[in-house]
């Protein structure tokens, strides 16, 4: 549904991975404007600060006990240290549902953002490369489609998949997710930038058939392109809930995010184990293999955008 | 509200070229097909499919006596005299009013004081106000939830500390305003993103012109910066009006710690999934989510229409 992607620019041209390192390097633009300002640094530090407040709360409260939550300041730790025992407890809780849901949520993203990301590769790489009958109207058709909220297809979507009896299967997540429009937007650009015509004419004219022209000619130039769609259907994925929600009945298929929410829930319902000491953890969990990706991976993203300020 | 990436609308908004004159393969052939083929086969399952439905639910009624009926418009001009669905109209609409615009204005200053390169740090502020976009919604509303609590929330430690009665964010005056502040929040730095890639790509010659001239950073602001990014602007607005009515996961997690505030048909979507997996009214339910998908395409339209003719 609404699993778009983001990315770099195709302007990038970063075919030649040497560009991504004039990411760090880009020069001051002109002496005077690279004067540092300490009131501008501290006026920005109050939105950094509303940024990471929350974050800050989070891994706080996470090393907090159930009592502890309610016993204590909200921003500081407790005497306590329970960062261990509720990672333990959330990892045990109701027979080790929360790795389920962790193992699910990964099945998830590895098929639907996957996918996404295979098809995305595929066709954009048809759009920029190939004149085929009906070129256009494609174009017409995804990019009209675009702008239709994704809720608005929730409920066709899910009577269609519950007679096709998909709904309750993990099917019924991944293959919705299987379709990013902005993921096909970029590599088409990116492709048509990339991939010289002529590199594929000398490919053909060698004999390769078409798909051995793509996959080894062409798909190596698109890396850079293929990291950075592959990241943002990720965190699309990852970080699905309405389309699980409607979808999926069975706890046991629940991603994460669903699987957070009915813990919370369960406190509200009459009987119910508060355990927010569990869904806080819990939380911290879901956030920080994300977290650790857009870290990890900042020069592939980051370097995207600072890729059109080189070009002058 | 919805994923998309901030790349590739900074490069829409920036007017860039979409690469369509590129040079391609000239055979024109069925080739093309090969690749981009599976593509359109998932999409017209998971977009088409559900519109074309979708249409057809809404003009059929389900009755007690003689199964489903063709009723035409019957289900459209009943939502158009339903209270309900109206209420949840305006309550979007006045949040698209007032949180879109602090929103984007943050946002704007943020990229701008990036941009300017005087700021001490300027990679950690990038990295670190864009973080809570990898954050799931479910999970960022979780944690503003727990924190707007008067128990064990940062609200009820304020109270306490000092002797207030601070009023709960989560009562049915407020918590209108409190979902906003989460939903600004996750998107500050997404928005930031595509203001940011946009202000990247400026010719710097334009920057020497100005200093040539002994233009001050406020008018290199008004006079060059907001004019080049004007389309990221419209492009950023059209996402954010869409993300406004489509607003759902917030309100529906918020729900369960605050279960009096929020109704049922607190917003359009809202309203639209509970006739459906509530009240299995899924006809009336396709009506609403196809007349808030029309509303939300002529809104996202006008704006676009008035942001560019501002350009002339």
């Amino acid at each position: 549904m609404s699993v778009q992607t983001a990315a770099r620019p195709g302007s990038a041209g970063a075919s030649s991975p040497a560009k991504f390192r004039t990411t760090r390097l880009r020069p001051a633009r002109i002496g005077r404007r690279s004067r540092r300002s300490l009131a501008l640094t501290l006026l920005m530090g109050l939105v950094l600060l509303y940024s990471l407040a929350p974050l800050f709360w989070l891994l706080v409260n996470a090393t907090k006990t159930q009592d502890g939550l309610l016993n204590s300041f909200g921003l500081w730790f407790d005497g306590d240290f329970a960062l261990w025992d509720n990672i333990a407890r959330t990892a045990t809780y109701d027979g080790g549902i929360f790795l389920r849901w962790f193992a699910n949520t990964v099945l998830y993203v590895v098929l639907g953002a996957g996918g996404a990301t295979f098809l995305a590769v595929l066709g954009g790489y048809a759009l920029a490369k190939f004149d085929f009958p009906g070129r256009k109207a494609v174009f017409a058709v995804v990019i009209g489609a675009v702008a239709i909220p994704g809720t608005a297809l929730a409920v066709p979507t899910f009577l269609m998949f519950s007679q096709m009896g998909l709904t309750n299967t993990p099917w019924a997540v991944i293959i919705p997710s299987l379709i990013s429009p902005f993921g096909l937007y970029l590599m088409w650009t990116f492709a048509s930038e990339a991939i010289p015509t002529e590199i594929m004419e000398s490919a053909r004219i060698d004999g390769a058939s078409e798909a051995r022209t793509f996959f080894q000619v062409c798909l190596p130039l698109l890396t850079p392109g293929i990291v950075t769609v592959l990241l943002f259907t990720m965190v699309a994925t990852w970080n699905n809930y309405f389309l699980p929600l409607i979808m999926l009945k069975n706890p046991d298929w629940y991603p994460l995010t669903l699987g957070l929410n009915a813990w919370n829930a369960q406190a509200a319902t009459a009987g119910g184990e508060a355990i927010f000491n569990l869904v806080i953890t819990g939380s911290l969990l879901t956030i920080l293999p994300l977290i650790a990706a857009f870290l990890l991976l900042q020069r592939y993203w980051q370097s995207g955008l600072s890729a059109g300020s080189v070009k002058e | 509200m919805t994923m998309t990436s901030p790349q590739v609308a900074a490069r829409a908004g920036a007017g860039a070229p979409a690469g369509q004159s590129s040079r391609r393969a000239s055979r024109r052939s069925w080739a093309g097909w090969w690749f981009i083929g599976p593509f359109m086969a998932v999409f017209a399952l998971v977009f088409l499919a559900p519109i074309a439905y979708s249409i057809y639910l809404s003009v059929f009624r389900n009755q007690l006596i003689g199964g489903t009926a063709f009723v035409g418009l019957d289900n459209y001009a009943r939502a158009l005299g339903d209270a309900q669905f109206w209420s949840a109209l305006g309550r979007v609409s006045l949040f698209l009013a007032v949180q879109v615009p602090v929103m984007l204005f943050i946002a704007l200053v943020v990229a701008l004081a990036l941009d300017s390169g005087r700021l001490y740090g300027r990679s950690f502020f990038r990295i670190s106000i864009f973080l809570p976009y990898a954050v799931p919604a479910v999970v960022a509303t979780l944690m503003w939830g727990f924190m707007y609590g008067t128990r064990f929330g940062l609200v009820g430690n304020i109270n306490q500390a000092f002797g207030l009665n601070l009023p709960s964010p989560l009562s049915s005056e407020l918590v209108l305003a409190s979902i906003g502040n989460i939903v600004t929040w996750e998107f500050i730095g997404y928005n930031m993103l595509i203001f940011y890639s946009a202000l990247t790509v400026i010719p710097k010659s334009l920057y020497e012109a100005a200093e040539i001239d002994g233009a001050g950073q406020l008018r290199v602001i008004t006079a060059i910066k907001l004019p080049a990014i004007r389309g990221a602007i419209v492009v950023a607005s059209i996402f954010s009006v869409i993300g406004s009515f489509q607003l759902f996961n917030e309100p529906s997690i918020l729900k369960s710690l605050s279960p009096n505030t929020i109704s049922t048909y607190f917003t359009p979507n809202l309203y639209a999934f509970s006739l459906s997996f509530s009240g299995q009214q899924y006809n009336y339910s396709a009506t609403v989510a196809i007349i808030m998908g029309l509303i939300t395409m002529a809104i996202a339209y006008a704006v676009q229409v008035r942001g560019m003719r501002k350009e002339r």
